[in-house]
């Protein structure tokens, strides 16, 4: 099994340093590493540092932007849950799973709906006369993406950060507040800090994946104007020829995103050990 | 300039400390309304929560309700009908779920995937994560990096790996069912080897040592003493996985060979973006009632398991109290 996770792996790497069929466009992996040339890596490196650059900065604005907002709100929900929930906890969390069980196409689909000109939301802001005519939000509106991708993704978020709001100890909370601060001190000095391994794991959990989605993007938008880098890899995909495209963008999403895994994995090594020492 | 740069820090520290004082004093002395009480109630978490959950669940109550609509729109509301679902006579019957042979076909293709998938998916990782714990050295680490890796990268790395692995590599194995099958597995074992993991951490050592202890061989502690502590977990991940194959359409768009081995995923995936009828929506709404069922199942059998054991472990409650 681990074989069949790392051999695919190393196909990616003959295909991305292999070459291509000079007839049929079509990869010639090549499966021995000292024949490995990189002459497509330094082809496609033109084109991620160069003509992709737009793409490549799009994608990290949006994907912060939709963690951002995804944190914001996913706190203040699992926080509410978490302290505040009482009696109601369980239907609380009941309604926080839910959207686990309905496929991600479904919640896109449905706003896919609602979003068109004739759907309902631009029936509500033509009848409350907030917008004069309906605007058509599915042609390329960067909100419209980064709003899908909060959607998208923000369950993945709660639910992390609420099973660990909940286990905080409340005395520590009552200790903070009978040391003289308000609500909001208390939240700042002691809730926030307790819960950093929870907002760093949810993180990862979310923004990771955020980097190689193309499917909200091309639902929601599908328009150039809004292309992320899942995009250029989907469609290195679609046309024919592109596999060595395909390989070395996917190599370069790979190296990327092992930044903040390592980062995350030192840290939270670090937190072991700490505890450990206590 | 240099100097007042150096003592900008030194300058903004105490200034910031009064007035953080100084907030603190004002919230718990002064009369100023609700809003200055640190015991009002939290009105605008709750608020925020509520209108997460309308605003996260609403649009796909309104999705399904299309599924049932009566006219051609998507995004309307026009009357309620079976004709998505069974056709309807009167009308063009082959847009819908149940009718028309390429629908019909993804839907056939949809469960036998995630069927299987299941059933090799959650064995094979029930058992890897009962080897890992009884591993030692690296390798365990290493797996754990593996299994953790695989959930939080983009499915579209794992996609396009497979894709190149099975054109590439293992041309014997044609893109179809089988390369979907092998790779939805590879992805998905990684839900029961965590899930089961952490219930055999919080499970501890002890109930096998114990085993051990009164002349159980490994073999017979673990199938009867461990295994039926871990089928709540199990049964969690056989949801899971059934969920999340029945669901995915990344993967299995790649490996696809040809519309025929398309499930009803990518199909809802590819309608979307062009020629959205509600039979779409039907689609997707079908896909939701099959997960609630197994979730449903889950729920069934794991109380029906349970159901002899919650007297004896109350007794033996009572005994330890």
């Amino acid at each position: 099994m681990v074989l069949l996770f790392l051999l695919p792996f190393y196909v990616v790497l003959s295909v991305a340093f292999g070459t291509v069929d000079p007839v049929f466009q079509s990869p010639l992996p090549v499966f021995q590493p000292w024949w490995w040339t990189s002459r497509y890596l330094a082809e496609e490196w033109h084109f991620v540092a160069g003509e992709f650059r737009p793409v490549e900065l799009r994608t990290i604005v949006y994907v912060l932007l939709a963690t951002a907002i995804c944190l914001v709100i996913s706190y203040a929900v699992a926080y509410y849950v978490a302290r505040f929930g009482g009696k109601r906890k369980a239907l609380f969390l009941t309604l926080l799973i839910a959207p686990f069980f309905i496929s991600y196409l479904m919640r896109m689909l449905s706003w896919v709906e609602l979003l068109q000109p004739s759907g309902y939301v631009n029936n509500v802001l033509t009848f409350l006369h907030i917008t004069p005519h309906p605007v058509n939000w599915l042609a390329g509106v960067p909100f419209t993406v980064v709003i899908g991708l909060v959607y998208g993704y923000i369950p993945y978020m709660i639910l992390p950060l609420y099973g660990f709001l909940d286990r905080i100890d409340k005395s520590q909370l009552e200790a903070g507040r009978d040391l003289g601060a308000s609500p909001f001190s208390t939240f700042v000095r002691v809730t926030l800090p307790l819960s950093k391994p929870a907002i760093l794991a949810s993180l990862v959990i979310v923004t990771l994946p955020m980097f190689g989605d193309y499917y909200t993007n091309n639902l929601l938008s599908g328009s150039p104007k809004t292309t992320m880098y899942g995009n250029l890899l989907d469609n290195s995909m679609e046309s024919t020829g592109q596999g060595p495209q395909a390989a070395i963008l996917v190599l370069f999403l790979v190296l990327f995103l092992m930044i903040p895994m390592l980062y995350y994995m030192r840290e939270t090594a670090k937190a072991q050990r700490q505890q450990r020492q206590q | 300039m240099s100097e007042t740069v150096s003592t900008r820090p030194r300058a903004g520290r105490p200034g910031q400390q009064s007035e953080a004082a100084g907030s603190v004093r004002t919230s718990t002395r002064s009369p100023l309304g609700w809003w200055r009480n640190p015991w009002r109630r939290p009105h605008i978490l709750a608020t925020a929560t509520w209108v997460y959950l309308a605003w996260s669940l609403l649009p796909v109550l309104i999705a399904i309700g299309i599924s049932f609509n009566a006219g051609r729109s998507n995004s309307v509301w026009q009357g309620f009908s079976f004709q998505w679902w069974w056709g309807h006579p009167k009308f063009e019957p082959t847009g819908a779920l149940f009718v028309s042979p390429e629908l019909r076909a993804a839907l056939i293709q949809s469960l036998r995937l995630s069927f299987l998938t299941m059933f090799i998916a959650v064995p094979l990782g029930v058992a890897f994560a009962i080897g890992i714990s009884r591993w030692r050295g690296p390798a365990p680490a290493g797996a754990n990096f593996l299994m953790l890796f695989s959930f939080v990268i983009p499915e579209i790395i794992i996609g396009i790996s497979m894709f190149l692995f099975f054109t590439y590599l293992l041309k014997f194995i044609h893109l179809g069912t089988s390369a979907q099958l092998l790779s939805l597995v590879t992805y998905q074992v990684s839900y029961p080897v965590i899930i089961v993991r952490a219930r055999m951490l919080s499970i501890g050592k002890e109930y096998e040592e114990a085993a051990t202890d009164l002349g159980a061989s490994p073999t017979q502690a673990i199938r009867r003493v461990l295994l039926p502590m871990l089928y709540p977990a199990i049964l969690v991940s056989f949801a899971l996985v059934f969920a999340d194959t029945i669901d995915d359409f990344i993967t299995v768009r790649y490996l696809s060979a040809g519309a025929s081995t398309e499930p009803l995923s990518v199909k809802i995936y590819d309608f979307s973006r062009g020629a959205l009828t509600p039979a779409i929506n039907a689609a997707a709404t079908f896909l939701l009632f099959a997960t609630l069922a197994m979730a449903l199942i889950g729920v069934f059998l794991y109380r029906r398991i349970t159901a002899g054991q919650r007297g004896q472990t109350t007794e033996m409650t009572d005994y330890l109290a």
